[in-house]
């Protein structure tokens, strides 16, 4: 058994951020144990831009991104450990791990999961038909594309208008693939705008909300799929079945927080994000581990999974150097119109305003947002529209929260 | 050269015949259409091992059932497939269903079934807490098991080549012929294989192959069933295998732990029109999410991982046909191995090696024959500190490919190695689980393909899914 301060799951943008955070607090012990041949996780396959604007005020694409935290893990000396696996998590903080030099046991003082998300599958969807060559979820095509250069298919149909299935829908027409359509079983798309826009309307690219895919064809390789439309229960309407030939079925249709590590040390979960329950440090309920990233809550943005990760860093840190929260934290719940809220617990004596992050049930226009803690008002927010593949990210003034006692509720109101 | 015996259809009968027939002293060659073997019902079905009380007495399903069980669990153990005796239990709802039992438990006694036992609900539940509280009444059958059927073909096709017998993959029969006591077996490729004796282990397409030998006597008829595998999260919902009460139209949807350790519920019972028909349907999949809380109410369908189709290769009898041919001498036939097919595969293989030897095939025993095959599952059995030993001399078992599955890449690499050899990437999946598991391949896939590539030459851009037309990509950028 080795020992280390401070032991992070997961090499991508969160566990990079959270390490560079960490050690910037002055815990210098930090390893990175990350599953991949190279730190930067799936950015290492997004090769389009739009990456930054918000947290390094530039647009860059997935790698650059990446680049930018690999170079700061870098010039601290920050240990990382590639092509290694953690097998085992234990509620008091020992890891397991393995790569080709053997089996690692490291007893640390804290443990940060940025393990990220997968996609969902095929098989979770119940779709009908045969089972061919041709069906990827639309990051393993892309990581055939972008990382292997090869080309999974001429003709596509796309379910789910989530962002990477976007972002493939241009990258497959850039290559030369004709596009049928994409389908999105939700009146509204899950995908951000710009991406909409740039990525299927600049590409002349139908998109079909209200429509899944009913069956897949082809006995060896796809053949066609049949689409149709769905009713307000979302069961498949069969007689608006429209068969279209394709020989590629690319699913976007969802992320899953990758939790198994985390359950299996019998950390408490919130069912809605499939992640961790936490606090504003990013604390699991175990005290010691902490979480960020998408294993955490599935982001639109990477700038918004630094910040996070930059919070569970400083916490993981200020945990190792003995610091601990006195106040009894105050729950957090999801009022009207809102799916969810994180943090789900909020100490009231935190250090600096606390910034909540939620997202809304449906697609709203101009919405005002209120946070209460009783009947106490502790901030307002309006925004000119707000939509379920949009996080919002709300901010409690530290003084507000200082007095604020009971649960801490975010509601939504439509205004006119 | 002239084999012995040429078996045509790598299923779990073909693999097993061939595994019973390197016992002796004989050349043995096995012919399969497909890429892989285990490609047909072998592969999409319940993985049951059948206690044995539902055939007919007197049938040929009840003379190998019940004796073949333990058959079945020894060459699983010599051949390190994952199995477990986890018991099965009937479930009644009502005074009619328990009748019902009363004549399975009868039947099981007469088919010499041992240990069963009636319980009511409550004595039922004691040892099932998740079973319907609307169960009256089980039929226990305690030497019943689960099995990984493709895992268990794979063995025997297997431990038959490292015995010295062929195989012959993307082999699709299309004539034969018989002249000077000799087989010519040909392929839609136009190749040749010559044998003196043949045993027809073609499952769905059985008749046809009957037909092409001048033996056209009986008709497949194709039955689909469909089925849901749950995560592994689900897989202690229930211990024992929990069947309702059986119909005409078959055993009806069962609750059964797989033994992988993934839940299983399912099949439907549909007669289709080939047995290529392994599409699943909307109808289909929501019998078995209705049907299946009957018996475990609180089976959790949100947590499936992927759905299937078997397709049981039935004959109107509704028994085995295991016979030699009269019309073509040294031909024997195995058709008609639906349910309890898999149970029996070790005692229909035994039984075919005596149809053999009555149609004249001498078996002088083979002082090599080796039943062991090395586990191919070793590595994922160590505890930390083996892992850590093994690793030292083999780092490729450092990299873990699969993560839900914890798959490394020297188990990939000792699957493509070993017999029989996987060519494509459903064959990587069957052999060592990658692929299988709640990602369903998503981030693993692209790396099996490079491993494949890696080690059979076979340029990335041309690897398969399962063969023939299934390729994962279209071409370089």
């Amino acid at each position: 058994m080795t020992e280390h301060e401070i032991v992070i799951i997961g090499g991508g943008p969160a566990g990079m951020a959270a390490a560079v955070a960490a050690y910037d607090r002055g815990v210098k012990d930090v390893v990175l144990l990350d599953r991949e041949a190279a730190p930067g996780g799936i950015l290492r396959q997004c090769i389009h831009n739009g990456f930054g604007l918000h947290k390094l005020g530039r647009e860059l694409t997935g790698p650059e991104y990446a680049d930018v935290y690999r170079r700061q893990v870098e010039e601290r000396g920050i240990r990382v450990y590639s092509e290694t696996m953690v097998t085992k998590l234990t509620p008091d903080r020992v890891v397991v791990a393995q790569n080709r030099s053997g089996v690692l046991r490291i007893q640390a003082k804290a443990v940060i999961l940025a393990m990220g998300c997968r996609e969902r599958s095929r098989g979770a969807l119940n779709i009908c038909g045969t089972r061919p060559a041709g069906v990827y979820s639309a990051g393993t095509a892309q990581k055939l594309m972008n990382c292997e250069g090869y080309l999974v298919g001429r003709r596509v149909v796309i379910l789910g208008s989530g962002d990477i299935g976007l972002i493939m829908a241009r990258r497959m027409s850039l290559e030369g693939a004709k596009v049928e359509a994409v389908c999105e079983l939700m009146p509204y798309s899950g995908g951000l705008t710009r991406n909409i826009v740039q990525c299927l309307e600049d590409f002349g690219i139908p998109l079909y909300l209200n429509t899944t895919v009913a069956e897949i064809h082809g006995a060896r390789r796809v053949e066609g799929v049949t689409v149709a439309q769905v009713d307000e229960n979302r069961n498949i309407r069969p007689e608006t079945g429209r068969y279209i030939p394709c020989d590629t079925l690319l699913l976007s249709v969802g992320l899953i927080p990758e939790n198994e590590l985390t359950r299996d040390a019998g950390i408490p979960m919130d069912p809605v994000t499939g992640g961790a329950l936490v606090d504003e440090m990013r604390q699991t309920a175990v005290p010691g581990i902490f979480a960020c990233g998408n294993v955490l809550q599935v982001h639109d943005l990477v700038d918004y999974v630094s910040d996070e990760a930059e919070l569970a860093g400083q916490g993981a840190a200020a945990y190792v150097q003995g610091m601990r929260r006195e106040s009894q934290p105050l729950q957090t719940a999801a009022g009207e119109g809102v799916r969810y809220v994180l943090p789900q617990r909020v100490h009231p004596d935190a250090d600096g305003d606390v910034s909540l992050f939620l997202r809304v049930k449906a697609p709203y226009g101009r919405v005002r947002f209120t946070v209460r803690a009783g009947d106490e008002v502790l901030a307002t927010a309006v925004r000119l529209r707000a939509a379920p593949g949009e996080m919002e990210k709300l901010t409690v003034k530290h003084d507000k929260l200082a007095q604020a006692a009971g649960e801490i509720t975010v509601s939504l109101e439509e205004l006119q | 050269m002239v084999y012995d015996v040429g078996i045509i259809g790598a299923g779990v009968v073909g693999g097993m015949t061939a595994r019973e027939l390197t016992r002796y002293r004989l050349s043995v060659c096995l012919l399969e259409r497909e890429n892989d073997v285990a490609c047909g019902a072998s592969k999409a079905n319940s993985g049951i091992v059948h206690g044995g009380f539902d055939p007919e007495p007197g049938s040929c399903k009840a003379q190998l059932n019940a004796p073949g069980v333990p058959l079945l669990f020894e060459a699983a153990r010599q051949l390190h497939v994952p199995y477990r005796k986890n018991g099965s239990m009937v479930c009644a709802f009502s005074a009619q269903e328990e009748a019902v039992l009363d004549e399975l438990f009868e039947r099981g006694k007469q088919n010499g079934v041992p240990d069963l036992e009636l319980l009511s609900g409550d004595e039922a539940r004691a040892l099932e807490p998740n079973l319907s509280p609307a169960v009256t009444r089980v039929l226990r059958a305690p030497s019943a098991g689960i099995v990984c059927p493709y895992a268990l073909t794979i063995a025997a096709v297997g431990n038959a080549m490292d015995n010295g017998a062929a195989l012959k993959t993307n082999f699709e029969v299309t004539a034969i012929e018989k002249a000077d006591d000799c087989f010519t077996v040909t392929s839609s490729d136009g190749e040749t294989v010559r044998c003196r004796y043949l045993v027809n282990c073609a499952g769905g397409y059985a008749d046809r192959i009957a037909a092409l030998a001048g033996d056209d006597f009986f008709r497949v008829i194709p039955r689909a069933g469909e089925y849901l595998l749950l995560d592994k999260a689900e897989g202690a919902r229930v211990s024992h295998t929990i069947f309702q009460v059986p119909t005409s139209a078959g055993k009806g949807v069962l609750v059964s732990p797989t033994a992988d350790g993934n839940l299983l519920v399912g099949p439907t019972a549909t007669e289709v029109e080939t047995p290529d028909a392994k599409q699943t349907t909307p109808d289909g999949l929501r019998a078995v999410m209705q049907l299946a809380p009957k018996s475990v109410p609180s089976v959790a369908l949100r947590q499936v991982i992927t759905s299937f189709t078997g397709v049981r290769a039935s004959t109107a009898g509704g028994d085995f046909l295991l016979q030699a041919s009269e019309k073509a001498p040294g031909l024997v036939h195995a058709a008609g191995i639906d349910s309890p097919g898999l149970s029996c595969c070790v005692s229909i293989a035994r039984r075919l090696v005596e149809l053999l030897q009555g149609a004249g095939l001498v078996c002088a025993d083979n002082p090599d024959f080796n039943g062991e095959r090395p586990d191919t599952h070793a590595f994922r059995k160590m505890d930390d500190d083996a892992r850590d030993a093994w690793i030292q001399s083999h780092p490729d078992y450092g990299r873990i490919v699969c993560r839900c599955e914890t798959v490394s890449e020297g188990e990939i690499r000792a699957a493509i190695r070993q017999n029989p050899p996987a060519r494509d990437v459903d064959a990587v999946k069957r052999r060592t689980r990658s692929g299988m598991g709640r990602c369903q391949g998503g981030f693993c896939g692209p790396y099996v393909m490079q491993l494949i590539s890696e080690e059979t030459g076979i340029p990335l851009a041309e690897i398969t899914k399962n063969g023939k037309d299934s390729r994962m990509v279209v071409g370089r950028l």
